[in-house]
């Protein structure tokens, strides 16, 4: 098994609001392998998102703040290093796309201006070497005609050039890890299977390991090989992508494959989880998907439960397969 | 509902049978203008000639991606755009021709349901306010009894009464669209335009909202034209489906039809896009190249030759007829 690239330990990232306290990130522990591609499946306010802007540390504070846990990347706890340390490694060793292509990209400067900055910033090129690289990448990403995109502006450019580029900025320094954040949400589904086509390429030829913050069941099927399922801020089931949808354990994520309408698979009526997500707000420490459940026990409202390995590698936070809860 | 009696009435193509609405070569374009003086200097041609029926009690799907004109279709269906050109029939009469007065009649027969229903309800209306206030605005009942009305409606919808005097900005994503098809479904419509009911919202809600869609359909015998991106959702809310690619019809088809024997190359290209969560499953995807072309200056021919794989010299000169090919199947390609 490929060496251990990130670890998140006992993960714990708040928000203080009016309302009182919102643990977006409560308790989370998972890690990436070298060279893996690992999905980070939730619906919105899971805390996927948060996740990763914990490990990019790029978390607004106040109003949030990491109050537990470390973070290690190759072995360095990166919640121990200084500032420019760490701002040093950021958009170098791990670099970041966003769903939105059209608002992560400067308006008032060109592309070539914001693919060369990272390579002058982290790898001290000059501004030539820096132009002939930019050229390099966007060629790379699949976008014709590269001298002319590297002196236009984001606005002449299409939502599915905006990613690709995005991509290649953050390709640039050759990153160990690439966080994706809905990479594809924004685009509509022929863009998106070319973006994800590009993402497998760069997988392959790079060896560079990809985070890939999604909902759709769809996306993490075809680009996981490790998949991570969150709910209301901690993980409730990990396992790797052919046992999960192989067999999927925790209730909720049996309720989402279920729920998701499959092109030629027309069912009589959809499957629906009940109720919705709850108030991320002093939450207490119970199971928080014990009011959508149906197979909601006494012990599920009383006492979270415990992130398992059941089968190997395959971990499940339920109380169905735990002894306590087998026991009622 | 009983379980069994959906595909029944689903695979019944064409609803009663009787025409509700009726599109002829529907044109619509958009001046662009330029220069010192704002002159005209060209049209965005967002729907180009579309023409299609849907009969009462059917739902109509419509699908392709950003910019094809699906919701300029919708909107113009219910004049809440003028039409550049072409004709729009609502049980027979011709929607872009009625007097001021006599739309505002009909328009309580005909409702819309938004994308986004955080930027659709306002901030500062109460919700019950905001579903009734088109009633009272009618005149269809008075003011002692709306309140009545609306909280029914609610729970029609699955909402409880004690929404009623709480504010958009204190519910979910979920809710606030169940506030928008309360809202469309009060005034008794017999045909709702949802305009991508589902796209904003998460997985587990978005198929109670689906759910709900086709619970009221059948239980109410609405129509509906359903405009999507998501090919998945229309294929399993809707009878039958047009398939559109820069403001023209590229195929229209039953939606069994369509999705056992999908014959335009635009319509495989967007099936096998779709991620199937199936990850044993190995397909041979149909990958298109390129971005869609700008519908202001759209290509000669068919005007898909430009990312089509099958494309050859007689797509770029000539523009395919769209024709019947049998089974009520209705293609525009030069190879199907």
């Amino acid at each position: 098994m490929a060496k251990e690239l990130v670890a998140f330990r006992n993960l714990e990232t708040h928000f203080k609001t009016s309302a009182g306290t919102v643990k977006a990130v409560n308790d989370v522990s998972f890690s990436i392998r070298e060279g893996e591609t690992l999905c980070v499946v939730g619906e919105s306010g899971c805390g996927k998102s948060v996740t990763a802007m914990s490990l990019m540390q790029l978390i607004e504070s106040p109003p949030g703040k990491i109050v537990g846990g470390e973070i290690f990347f190759e072995g360095k706890d990166l919640l121990k290093l200084s500032k420019k340390d760490m701002s040093r490694l950021r958009g170098k060793e791990i670099a970041m796309i966003f769903q939105e292509p059209m608002s992560s990209l400067n308006p008032v400067f060109t592309i070539g201006k914001q693919i060369t900055e990272p390579l002058l910033y982290h790898l001290n090129m000059t501004q030539k070497e820096a132009k002939a690289r930019a050229i390099e990448l966007i060629t790379m990403v699949g976008i014709p005609r590269p001298e002319k995109i590297f002196h236009s502006y984001p606005h002449e450019l299409s939502g599915g050039m905006r990613q690709r580029i995005m991509i290649a900025i953050a390709l640039s320094c050759d990153p160990k890890l690439l966080i994706a954040d809905e990479p594809t949400t924004a685009l509509d589904v022929t863009i998106q299977a070319q973006i994800l086509d590009l993402m497998r390429d760069i997988k392959t030829k790079r060896n560079t390991a990809i985070m890939m913050i999604t909902h759709d069941l769809g996306v993490v099927a075809e680009m996981a090989d490790f998949v991570v399922v969150m709910y209301a801020g901690k993980v409730i089931e990990e396992a790797s992508v052919l046992e999960l949808f192989r067999e999927p354990r925790h209730p909720y994520t049996q309720g989402l494959l279920k729920a998701k309408p499959v092109i030629n698979q027309r069912k009589e009526r959809l499957y629906s989880i009940p109720g919705q997500v709850p108030n991320p707000v002093d939450l207490g420490e119970n199971c928080h998907f014990h009011d959508r459940c149906e197979f909601c026990m006494e012990i599920c409202k009383t006492k979270a439960p415990p992130l398992r390995a059941h089968i190997d590698g395959h971990k499940t936070a339920c109380w169905l397969y735990e002894e306590e809860g087998k026991a009622q | 509902m009983s379980e069994s009696a959906v595909p029944l009435e689903k695979s019944y193509v064409g609803g009663t049978g009787e025409p509700l609405i009726q599109v002829e070569d529907l044109k619509k374009y958009f001046p662009i203008t330029g220069g010192v003086f704002q002159r005209r200097v060209g049209d965005v041609k967002a729907v180009d000639g579309v023409s299609f029926t849907i009969n009462k009690g059917e739902s109509f799907g419509l699908v392709g991606e950003s910019g094809c004109g699906k919701s300029t279709i919708g909107r113009t269906l219910l004049r809440l755009n003028d039409k550049t050109d072409g004709k729009v029939y609502f049980e027979g009469k011709d929607m872009h021709k009625m007097s001021k007065s006599d739309l505002r009649k009909i328009r309580t027969k005909m409702q819309i349901v938004f994308q986004d229903p955080f930027s659709s309800l306002n901030p500062r209306i109460k919700v019950g306010e905001a579903i009734g206030e088109a009633l009272l605005d009618h005149g269809l009942v008075s003011r002692k009894d709306v309140k009545e009305r609306v909280i029914e409606t609610m729970k029609i919808c699955g909402l409880a009464d004690y929404h009623y005097d709480r504010f958009p900005h204190e519910f979910s994503g979920g809710q606030r669209q169940r506030i928008g098809i309360a809202r469309a479904l009060i005034m008794n419509p017999e045909f709702i335009v949802a305009d991508e009911p589902v796209s904003a919202l998460d997985v587990s809600i978005q198929a109670q909202i689906i759910n709900l869609l086709s619970d009221l359909q059948s239980e109410k015998q609405l129509t509906y034209l359903f405009i999507s991106h998501d090919l998945s959702v229309v294929e399993h809310l809707c009878n039958r489906v047009g398939v559109m690619y820069l403001g023209t019809m590229m195929e229209m088809a039953p939606t069994d039809e369509l999705f056992s024997n999908p014959l335009h190359p635009y319509t495989k290209a967007l099936m096998s896009a779709i991620p199937v969560p199936d990850p044993t499953l190995k397909r041979e995807r149909i990958v298109l190249q390129g971005d869609i072309p700008s519908p202001a200056n759209p290509p000669s021919g068919c005007k898909f030759h430009t990312r089509c794989p099958m494309a050859s010299d007689i797509c770029k000169q000539q523009i395919p007829e769209y024709r019947n090919v049998g089974n009520e199947h209705f293609v525009a390609c030069h190879f199907a």
